[in-house]
């Protein structure tokens, strides 16, 4: 099993009475004071420092644009900050939306940077941003899932084949694809895609052209584990047998002494996180075409309904979008959790919403040191799959 | 209520829902993004002195959603053929919203089969420094009570909502996609047009109500500097959608049009 260890840097100096409708699009940025912002960022760096220092095998950031929920709108920008200031973990950028530029040759660009600078420790990361980034981008979010395959085509040419070659895309089109610098890492960086789950992405992400790691994000723990085995069936479909590191969870979790001490600790962060911070309508979060007209539906009849009430602690934990406790329950659940659907790449979110430097901290230092070990033997790859 | 039917035509291979009625001149009305679900109260009122003919834009209502349609260019390109391919002549154009900016789209290329142009609270132009209002943050509530000035139409409309089947969903659904495609950037405009609006030598009428919530009234004077000799009339107590709260003074404005040709 490999751990990591993902920051969304929440502007968590807000005022959570002024989040009433949404933290997202037009939530005023006066709500942001940069003095806090200036603290803020120094401090999450840190605390990405610190899960390299415990041994964590990778470290997360990502892009959201206009919201209280991250302010990293380019991630890409401390990406390149811990590249420099860390030893070991990979640096995971979780990812870059391709849809959103206008020349996805930059990202091309950026990730081949951090790539050669840290000498092969990055994790290329590719999504399409969520709906609510094509509001504030005011980019057509009918055209996104096009645009994020002839983006990802174009990177992977530009990353993969000797310059200076031509691109003829609907969307972009280059005389001169020839980038300097090339990726350290051969053919190309890793490559991870952070899911909801739909059909397309997994099929597309399984396919043995690409064999890329789903890595599944914020989701109740049985769409989770739905959707990790209809990967790894499409694996099997494609005539190869899934590898755990194809497989990856992303959760909010927190660890404390006991079970109890733990739920006292974080009800409120957890609680601001799910209730205030990803607050948005439907409209903001479901941009016309930015799923299929059967996806749209069935997310409306899914997902939105689950949100429209106030999740407490007790519900998260029930439906398993949230983890804590002891580190021997925490190990329990996850090690149970594995063996269902047999991902070798957990991804926390050890700091959500409102939490405390100090707490997200102790938090983090029991999980390396009472968890992760515990857990390491599981997730390997299979040695008979392995030629 | 007047003859009609509801016909699918196909046009160049893209199958198109047409509802025809009504007998006099050949009034095409283009409908706004809401589509157009059923032969509604306006158009039975038109067909009293005209041959209406209202299609569903392709990737509306019940008409193909093709792979070709990508912007509002295809679309006004669209409707020559369609005027071409039903041999429309003399047609006195009508359209709503995003039908009036398919309406004026068509208008700037070529006027040929087009006698008069009315345009009805239509997209196309942008006003700087007078935001539209953005339909797509707005929920189907809200929208209905933003779209009307008369309140208990709103109500009317939300009641009506919730009585919906699950196909007539699907196409309100196939409607909002489509009108997201066409419209997201530049919203509910084309930079281009206003350039070319003065190419528009037909007579035309341009009807507003006074309390448009998605495009304000003085997106009808830039209409109006813009095409020569055009005539706008503001509609009093009145939203986006005069044809539907306003129907007489939609009638006027449309015949009164007609009538200067």
């Amino acid at each position: 099993m490999r751990f990591s260890f993902f920051h969304l840097m929440p502007y968590g100096a807000v005022d959570l009475d002024a989040i009433e409708h949404t933290a997202w699009i037009n939530f005023s940025n006066s709500n942001y004071d940069p003095k806090e912002g200036h603290k803020l960022y120094n401090r999450y760096l840190d605390e990405l420092e610190y899960a390299d220092e415990l041994g964590f095998d990778g470290i997360c950031v990502n892009e959201h644009h206009q919201t209280a929920y991250g302010i990293m709108p380019q991630p890409s920008v401390l990406a390149g900050a811990l590249s420099r200031r860390t030893e070991n973990a990979k640096i995971c950028v979780l990812g870059r939306a391709l849809p959103l530029t206008e020349n996805p040759l930059s990202i091309a660009e950026e990730y081949a940077m951090i790539d050669n600078v840290t000498g092969g420790r990055l994790i290329a990361g590719f999504v399409r941003g969520i709906g609510c980034e094509y509001h504030s981008y005011m980019v057509n979010p009918s055209s996104s899932l096009a645009k994020f395959h002839e983006a990802h085509e174009l990177i992977m040419q530009a990353w993969t084949q000797p310059g200076p070659t031509s691109f003829e895309g609907k969307y972009y089109r280059f005389q001169y694809v020839n980038m300097w610098p090339r990726p350290y890492q051969q053919p190309h960086p890793p490559v991870w895609i952070p899911s909801q789950g739909s059909s397309e992405t997994k099929d597309w992400a399984s396919h043995p052209d690409r064999k890329y790691t789903m890595l599944m994000t914020f989701s109740p723990i049985a769409n989770v584990v739905r959707n990790m085995n209809a990967y790894s069936d499409k694996c099997d479909e494609y005539g190869y047998k899934c590898q755990p590191d194809q497989l990856g969870w992303a959760l909010p979790l927190y660890v404390a002494e006991t079970d109890e001490k733990a739920i006292e600790e974080v009800r409120p962060h957890i609680e601001n996180f799910f209730n205030k911070f990803v607050l948005a309508p439907t409209e903001y979060r479901m941009p016309p075409g930015y799923s299929s007209i059967n996806s749209y539906k069935m997310i409306m009849e899914n997902k939105m309904k689950f949100r429209e009430q106030y999740l407490s602690i007790e519900m998260l934990m029930e439906n398993g979008m949230f983890i804590c406790g002891s580190p021997s329950t925490v190990s329990e659940k996850l090690e149970e959790y594995q063996s269902q659907m047999g991902y070798g790449n957990l991804v926390i979110m050890g700091q959500f919403a409102t939490l405390d430097h100090e707490h997200t901290k102790k938090s983090m230092q029991m999980f390396a040191e009472e968890v992760m070990p515990k857990l390491r033997h599981i997730g390997e790859p299979n040695a008979a799959a392995a030629e | 209520m007047a003859d009609h039917k509801a016909e699918t035509i196909d046009i160049n291979g893209c199958a198109t829902e047409v509802r025809r009625g009504g007998s006099g001149p050949t009034l095409l009305f283009l409908h706004g993004a809401g589509g157009i679900s059923a032969w509604a109260p306006y158009l039975d009122a038109l067909a009293e002195r005209y041959d209406v003919i209202a299609p569903s834009h392709p990737g509306f209502g019940g008409s193909d959603d093709p792979e070709w349609l990508d912007n509002i260019s295809d679309m006004a390109f669209f409707y020559l053929d369609f005027m071409e391919e039903l041999g429309l002549e003399d047609v006195h154009l009508v359209g709503n919203s995003l039908g009036g900016w398919i309406a004026s789209e068509i208008a700037v290329r070529s006027t040929d089969r087009i006698k008069t142009l009315t345009l009805v609270s239509a997209a196309g132009v942008n006003v700087v420094g007078v935001p539209m209002g953005d339909i797509f943050l707005w929920s189907n509530e809200e929208a209905a009570q933003k779209m009307f000035f008369n309140q208990e139409i709103a109500e009317q409309r939300i009641a009506a909502a919730a009585e919906m089947t699950d196909e007539q969903k699907d196409v309100q659904l196939k409607n909002y996609f489509t009108t997201g495609k066409l419209s997201w950037n530049p919203r509910f405009h084309n930079p281009d047009l206003i350039k070319w609006l003065h190419r528009v030598k037909v007579p035309t009428m341009l009807l507003w109500g006074e309390n448009d919530n998605i495009f304000p009234p003085v997106y009808g004077e830039a209409y109006r500097d813009a095409i020569p000799g055009s005539e706008l009339r503001i509609i009093p107590e009145c939203g986006h959608l005069p044809h539907q709260e306003k129907l007489e003074d939609f009638l006027a404005g449309v015949d009164a049009n007609i009538s200067k040709n």
